[in-house]
């Protein structure tokens, strides 16, 4: 035993002479961190020089003015009529409908603006600005939050994560950060098309890492924060439900650790909805702002079950709004039931991180208005899984990347599109000399490359050519369709994972009895 | 090669982020110039004055804008218009200029691959990291717009074959690139003596039939680049525009070198005698206002004329041109490079702060040699990087400056102590080994386990927090305090505060080069 373990070490070291980052890593995680931070950082100040989601196009524009616009509507108005329709608020102009701490982020984001440029913020008279000087600030208030939120949970669950392993490599480590802070979706959603993703989901990472360092009291208030960020971090609600009921239930008094959790939740909800718990009518108000189910069961061509398969099924002609509802509920509910069911039975950190990707998944590919966007979700567990399932990890980033692409192409991000994605397969194959790279190798041969070709090929011609004009939608149709397959057979693939995980302690575990 | 690939590739798909990024009016000047080319015959090309921006280059990059300029003309004709395209902004143009400049990086990186084949693995990624990744490169090249990599790139080829021995065809680079661009020529000086020592200097037959060869090497290359000019009868013109000494001593932001401290002195001897009663004419021109004429710029000390600044560079080089004649080294070549181009930056006529490119990127590979080099370097490129910043003075760009530097601070601090507390790790061990042969004590162990790592020194350390503040003066403070007034005050500071550094550097790397031993 001895003898093997000296093998390895010596091993470990051939292995980082030959290793491209060797300098990156051997002043600990913490300077590599801040390293892989600031390149990180920078790469995400190149992307914002790039135009953002409607820019220069009116009368509605895009994301970018709907969080402006929310910032002049918090700022300007009392906090009672943030979420009311009223001469002052017209909704139906980017009314907010995000939960209140969106409401709340964006009034301090507003009053940074109004600090350097107070014309980017005034009521009615700043619709649709774009200066040079509020377009900047904008930006800046993303990379803040950037920096102040995703950076430090992502920190904070590295450390967690490989505290309790000591038999892995400086270079894994510091490739694992690289993998989770340079996710290509994310830097383009939120500093090209314009989005706040990264403090909902820093905040869940945060949860996520108090949960693998076991403080179950800030890992719910960490997540019912996410929560009352963006609804759609309900994504991950079912994972963290059951890991924590059957983390619960194995200890000696489950009621009352059931109870302390709902206990903190509830707590936070409390602190944040305060200024509309007043009235039934205010929360009640507020809470049909979240749920626009007049929307639609699925926007422009996402990657989803009810989406692709509309293409045989017309659910939106045979079905009402009301069932629906139902019927996708019926649907997500039953799709993550499974990966619940073995958290609440046998709930482990590993097979927590899994359940997160598989409820986000079942979520994505079943719930009611689903994005293009809300990709992101599931990408989020698999980028944090990324030592354990690196395939998994390039395979739904690339699809991912590739389904947001229709999105992208409007928003005329496709060079920055082209350079993340670029850069993300580098750092990806970094020439580092990692030999237990588990990549199925028979997996990655002609399958992949004919899918991989496939999809490259899809590109141009959605760049170069022009639709047939009874088909006008036909290339985003195949992109959805590629993509749908191809996530389908993951979701499959990590649900089946979960439970062989499970299989696999089991084994362990009777060996250890057994010595 | 590889792997210097995947560094190269890395750095690329930033360069691609930073296209729509701010661009100087040097990318107006490198797009006239593809009209240029393109659309007038050789014999106007020195004549032209459609727009400001003439063409002001050697022959061989005028070629190379013509070679561009094909491509340019079947991407967007608009582009080599010569009245159509001034003050041109599509993305058209946007587009390839910068993917041209990204190209043309290649050059750097063969002259990288070409310098480091032979080098361990260790030191090899370390120079990669400084050079393939430096952050002057990209803010000079990518952002500014100019094609320093690409000369850049050549010079490396030159000195790589120099390194080798093969001093005939690191001639011929030099020569090569001193027709692309003239201001590389504060090194031929180096490149003259140690070539005649190093090459020519074997027996009076051999060497003289190395002299001719080299000789007509030289002529060949600089036949070709001027040859058509002379034979237009415009060689005159062409050195007019490549030399316009009317110019001035300094740049509008005055580049951080010794003549910096020569107008403040004048200033300050003006202030003062003023004080006491002497009258002291105002000199008509003004340093900060930009552009300067024929009139002295000085209220006191001696002007300084075009001659006065080249004596001084020569005065300065001589050092090593005895250095480099009494021992011609290949390993040394390199260093000596180096220092000329730090002489011709401090003292040179008109220098811009993006000359301090010009021993900054070379000395890289010096700078892995040893541990004090490396303390030098790692300082010295911090100081060099700032001086830059006044290019990028647009908001939008702040961030990307600012993330540069200190990117690049914290990759060559990791990059250098690993290098070196790996070597002493390895030092002490050895040491270790030989005390416990020798004298068969297990326990004198412990005291070499103490490890001298990468530590920069106190003044070193305190210059560095010292920039920090200069920079949240200038930045924050100033316009806080004094608003709008004394705009140019944070830039003098910055050229002033930089001055030093770079002086404080030249001195460092003079004492090296004196010390160095006559092996």
């Amino acid at each position: 035993m001895e003898r093997t373990k000296g093998r390895k070490v010596v091993k470990d070291k051939e292995v980082g002479d030959g290793d491209l980052c060797w300098w990156l890593v051997h002043k600990g995680i913490a300077a590599s961190f801040l390293c892989i931070a600031v390149f990180a950082l920078l790469v995400r100040v190149a992307i914002s020089l790039h135009p953002y989601s409607g820019a220069g196009n009116p009368p509605k524009y895009g994301d970018f003015e709907a969080q402006r616009h929310w910032m002049e509507i918090t700022l300007n108005l009392p906090v009672k009529e943030w979420y009311r329709n009223s001469t002052t608020n017209n909704i139906s102009y980017w009314g907010l409908d995000y939960p209140p701490l969106t409401a709340y982020q964006s009034y301090f984001h507003g009053l940074f603006l109004r600090f350097f440029h107070p014309e980017s913020v005034s009521l009615f008279s700043s619709r649709g600005h774009e200066s040079y000087l509020g377009k900047l600030l904008m930006r800046w208030t993303v990379l803040s939050s950037d920096a102040l939120v995703f950076f430090p949970a992502v920190f904070y669950f590295v450390l967690a994560y490989h505290s309790g392993r000591s038999n892995g490599h400086k270079t894994h480590i510091a490739w694992h950060i690289a993998m989770i802070l340079l996710s290509p979706c994310l830097m383009l959603i939120d500093h090209g098309h314009f989005q706040y993703n990264c403090i909902s989901l820093g905040l869940t990472v945060g949860a996520v890492a108090a949960v693998l360092s076991n403080k179950e009291l800030v890992a719910c208030f960490l997540f019912s924060l996410a929560l009352n960020h963006k609804q759609m971090t309900a994504y991950f609600a079912p994972a963290f439900f059951s890991h924590l009921l059957g983390k619960s239930l194995r200890r000696r008094n489950p009621a009352l650790e059931v109870l302390k959790l709902g206990l903190v939740v509830l707590g936070t909800f409390a602190l944040v909805w305060w200024p509309y718990l007043h009235s039934m009518e205010a929360f009640s108000r507020v809470l049909s702002r979240l749920a626009p189910f007049e929307r639609g069961i699925y926007e422009d061509y996402v990657a989803n079950f009810w989406c692709t398969t509309s293409v045989l099924v017309k659910w939106k002609s045979i079905f009402t709004i009301q069932s629906l509802k139902l019927l996708s509920l019926g649907a997500t509910v039953s799709t993550c039931l499974p990966s619940m069911v073995q958290q609440i039975w046998a709930p482990s950190n590993h097979g927590f991180l899994y359940g997160l990707l598989n409820s986000a998944f079942s979520f994505y590919m079943f719930s009611f208005q689903v994005h293009e966007k809300s990709i992101l979700l599931p990408l989020l567990p698999a980028s944090l899984l990324a030592l354990e399932e690196p395939f998994l990890l390039k395979w739904i980033t690339l699809y991912a990347l590739f389904s947001m692409f229709p999105l992208l192409c409007r928003d005329k991000l496709i060079l920055p599109y082209i350079a993340v994605s670029a850069l993300f397969v580098l750092i990806y194959y970094v020439p580092s000399g990692r030999q237990d790279r588990k990549e199925m190798r028979s997996f990655n041969s002609f399958f992949t490359i004919c899918l991989v070709s496939c999809s490259v090929v899809l590109h141009i011609v959605y760049l170069t050519m022009h639709p047939p004009h009874r088909y006008p939608f036909l290339f985003d149709a195949m992109i959805m369709l590629l993509c749908f397959s191809q996530f389908m057979l993951l979701a499959f693939y990590t649900n089946a994972k979960q439970w062989m995980l499970m299989k696999r302690s089991v084994l362990l575990d009777k060996e250890k009895k057994l010595h | 090669m590889s792997d210097l690939l995947w560094f190269f590739a890395i750095s690329t798909c930033l360069k691609l982020l930073l296209i729509p990024s701010y661009h100087s009016t040097d990318f107006e000047v490198h797009r006239n110039w593809l009209a240029l080319t393109h659309s007038l015959p050789l014999s106007q090309w020195y004549l032209d004055e459609t727009s400001p921006w003439t063409l002001d280059y050697p022959p061989l990059f005028a070629y190379f804008e013509h070679f561009l300029s094909i491509f340019a003309f079947l991407i967007d004709p608009q582009i080599v218009d010569l009245q159509k395209g001034l003050n041109y902004t599509s993305n058209s143009v946007i587009f390839f200029q910068r993917i041209t400049v990204i190209l043309s990086d290649s050059c750097l990186l063969y002259g990288v691959y070409r310098l480091t084949k032979d080098l361990d693995s260790g030191k090899r990624i370390l120079i990669w990291v400084l050079v393939v990744w430096s952050p002057m490169l990209v803010i000079v090249d990518h952002l500014h717009f100019q094609y320093n990599g690409f000369l850049l790139g050549i010079l490396l080829i030159s000195l790589s074959f120099l390194e080798q021995g093969k001093d005939l065809a690191g001639g011929f680079f030099f020569a090569v690139l001193l027709c692309f661009k003239h201001l590389f020529a504060v090194a031929a000086p180096v490149y003259f003596v140690y070539l005649f020592k190093h090459y020519c200097w074997c027996g009076l037959v051999k060497g003289f039939r190395r002299l001719s060869v080299l000789g007509a090497v030289v002529v060949a290359v600089f036949a070709v680049a001027y040859g058509p000019f002379v034979y237009h009868g415009q060689i005159q013109q062409v050195l007019r525009r490549m030399f316009p000494f009317g110019r001035g001593l300094c740049h509008a932001y005055w580049a951080p070198n010794f003549w910096v401290f020569y107008i403040v002195l004048d200033k300050g001897l003006a202030f003062f005698l003023r004080k006491l009663g002497f009258a002291i004419q105002t000199p008509e021109a003004s340093f900060t206002g930009g552009l300067v004429g024929d009139s002295s710029p000085f209220a006191i000390l001696p002007q300084i004329t075009p001659l006065a600044t080249f004596a001084m560079v020569l005065l300065a080089l001589s050092p090593c041109l005895i250095k480099a004649w009494r021992n011609p080294q290949p390993g040394m070549i390199t260093r000596w490079v180096t220092y000329a181009y730090t002489c011709g930056f401090l003292f040179g006529w008109h220098v811009h702060e993006k000359a301090s490119l010009h021993f900054v990127i070379p000395l890289a590979f010096v700078a892995v040699q040893s541990l004090e080099n490396a303390r030098h370097y790692f300082w010295l490129s911090i100081v060099s990087c700032y001086s830059l910043f006044p290019l990028l003075f647009e908001a939008q760009e702040y961030p990307i400056k600012v993330l540069l530097l200190l990117l690049h601070s914290i990759i060559t601090w990791l990059a250098f102590s690993a290098q070196f507390t790996k070597g002493e790790e390895a030092k002490a061990a050895a040491r270790i080994k030989k005390k416990d042969e020798q004298l068969k004590l297990k326990g004198n162990s412990s005291r070499a386990d103490k490890k001298e790592g990468f530590v920069i020194g106190g003044v070193e350390k305190s210059y560095l927090v010292g920039l920090l503040v200069v920079e949240i003066w200038s930045q924050f403070l100033h316009p806080l305090i004094f608003g709008d007034k004394l705009p140019f005050v944070p830039l003098m500071l910055i050229s002033i505060y930089c001055g030093l550094g770079i002086m404080y550097s030249w001195i460092w790397q003079l004492r090296w080069i004196i010390r160095s031993p006559n092996l």
